[in-house]
């Protein structure tokens, strides 16, 4: 099955209750399987540009790399063509933000979160940079795959915090790395094996910071069959619960396998499969 | 960071306020602390005060005497905004403005931090007490629950926790079927009620009241005779639903 076929994509966003503007921005690319979210930030509109040009150009730009090679494709000694093309155009989309707020006052310090995902050959790979996170459901399970790039997170991992103690903190909302806010930026990236069945959410803190990763979790495994409801409700719950800040969600459901056909596989991935 | 301040007191007398404008605040007998008190109750260093933003930690340096907040004795504490902190017969009171402006929609935004300022803020607080990090769980806590409360194979009941408890509580009564008489009280955020594969139906508990909303199947739901169509559609008291075969009524508990 090409991933076109293997995946449902369903993606939505929303400003919540109290922001006039929305500075998150979501795309999604089916036929080469990739979805990209950025929660933008800034003054005036700047966050929207930040977040939107993030979007688009990694939009643009990872099409016209993944259809020139496959994501799983090797090169450079091994690697996978999604790690190389990724921080190739992360590294690209951070240079333009960074320009554009260098040179236009009134971009200064425009900056976004970023977090992707590129499904190939069934498996999934993950950049992220800030707190926009990217949570995985796989049957009763369901834990975030991405660890926030926030001082909170920080906090937490060097124990002067319990995750507990982190949601009384008046340190929310401070992220320690971002998209364009300097010359050159760090993204984590990362792969994860997909099975079929899978459901994957991407999403900005708006959601996170609104609803408990409880609620988030029932509301995946009970309403995975209806993705397009399934945003909805998830936004929902985002602004029945006061809506504060904006709302963007991505979903992607695995429904059939993407493995690379035989011919095409790298020799690594053959021997493993043969090992197997 | 300066907003964040303490009011000593003793026998319920104010003695003075004290800004928390360092990032490391020193409080104890000896002269050469930041907030220097003079009792013989109080260690020479007694405790210190970290700071790192809007965030401020108490923790006892191994003073004779102990510190309290609140009536606990503490060795590390996150203070939080009205806490109490005590020594011999002294009051601090632990005061940020910042946590009571908390509503204001600047805060939520989103902000960069400088590697170097976190770093630098982060040794500060972090380093000293390298003893109470080990073994601190820090995976997130998401464990997914299983369904429960299932009314039997053909009403199906995915739980979540209760976001509104204050709201009028709805139940759903089963009228037809194996389960007739049966009821399940819709507690949870979202319910979802039917045959998987077959047709399900979603109930999700909101401020303004129940709705009921199709999932799957070739067959929507029907309410009072009616076919829904797409759309959310709120439940009114008694309302009877008919699903994957089965009716059943809502009602509004109280």
């Amino acid at each position: 099955m090409n991933v076109a076929e293997a995946l449902q994509i369903v993606t939505r966003t929303d400003p919540g209750m109290v922001r006039a503007q929305n500075e998150d921005a979501v795309l999604a690319n089916p036929l080469r399987g990739f979805v990209v979210l950025a929660d933008g930030m800034g003054g005036y509109n700047a966050g929207e540009v930040a977040s939107g040009m993030a979007t688009t150009l990694l939009g643009t730009e990872l099409e016209k790399a993944f259809a020139l090679r496959p994501p799983s494709a090797r090169v450079d000694g091994g690697k996978p063509w999604a790690h190389v093309g990724i921080e190739a155009e992360i590294a690209r989309a951070n240079g333009a933000i960074y320009q554009a707020a260098q040179s236009q006052p009134q971009y200064s310090g425009m900056g976004t979160t970023l977090v992707m995902g590129v499904f190939h050959d069934n498996t999934l790979t993950v950049a992220h940079i800030g707190d926009s996170r990217l949570y995985r459901l796989r049957g009763e399970e369901f834990r975030s795959i991405t660890r926030d790039h926030s001082l909170l997170q920080e906090q937490i991992d060097s124990g002067m915090l319990t995750p507990e103690e982190a949601r009384h903190s008046q340190n929310r909302n401070l992220v320690t790395r971002a998209l364009g806010v300097d010359p050159t930026v760090e993204p984590e990236i990362r792969d994860y094996e997909v099975r079929v069945g899978d459901v994957f959410l991407l999403c900005s803190d708006g959601l996170n910071d609104m609803v408990e990763d409880e609620e988030i979790a029932m509301t995946l495994s009970a309403l995975s069959a209806n993705l397009d409801l399934c945003a909805t409700q998830l936004i929902q719950m985002a602004n029945d619960n006061g809506g504060r800040d904006n709302v963007s969600v991505i979903l992607v459901k695995v429904i059939g396998d993407f493995g690379s056909p035989r011919g095409l596989r790298s020799w690594p991935t053959r021997l493993l499969a043969w090992l197997k | 960071m300066d907003k964040a301040k303490l009011i000593l007191s003793m026998d319920g007398l104010v003695l003075k306020e004290i800004k928390l404008g360092k990032e490391r605040m020193t409080i104890g007998r000896k002269p050469h602390n930041d907030i220097q008190i003079d009792n013989l109750a109080i260690s020479g260093e007694h405790a210190v005060i970290i700071t790192i933003l809007n965030d401020s930690f108490l923790e006892d340096l191994g003073s004779t005497n102990g510190t309290f907040v609140n009536g606990q004795s503490v060795k590390k504490h996150f203070l939080q905004n009205g806490d109490t902190i005590e020594l011999g017969k002294y009051r601090l009171k632990y005061v940020n403005e910042v946590a009571q402006q908390t509503p204001a929609a600047d805060f939520e935004k989103t902000m960069i931090m400088r590697p170097g300022a976190m770093r630098k803020a982060a040794e500060q607080a972090g380093n000293k007490d390298m003893d109470t990090q080990v073994g601190m769980q820090i995976a997130p806590n998401a464990e997914a629950h299983p369904p429960t409360e299932s009314v039997a194979p053909a009403v199906a009941a995915t739980v979540v926790p209760a976001a509104q408890p204050t709201l009028p509580l709805g139940s759903i009564q089963v009228l037809s079927g194996a389960n007739a008489g049966r009821e399940l009280e819709l507690v949870k955020t979202v319910t979802t009620l039917g045959k998987p594969g077959v047709q399900v139906a979603v109930i999700a508990r909101r401020p303004q009241g129940y709705f009921i909303t199709h999932v799957e199947g070739a067959n929507f739901p029907i309410v009072d005779g009616k076919t829904l169509g797409a759309e959310a559609h709120k439940l009114e008291d008694n309302d009877v639903i008919e699903l994957a075969g089965v009716k059943m009524q809502f009602f509004i508990k109280r």
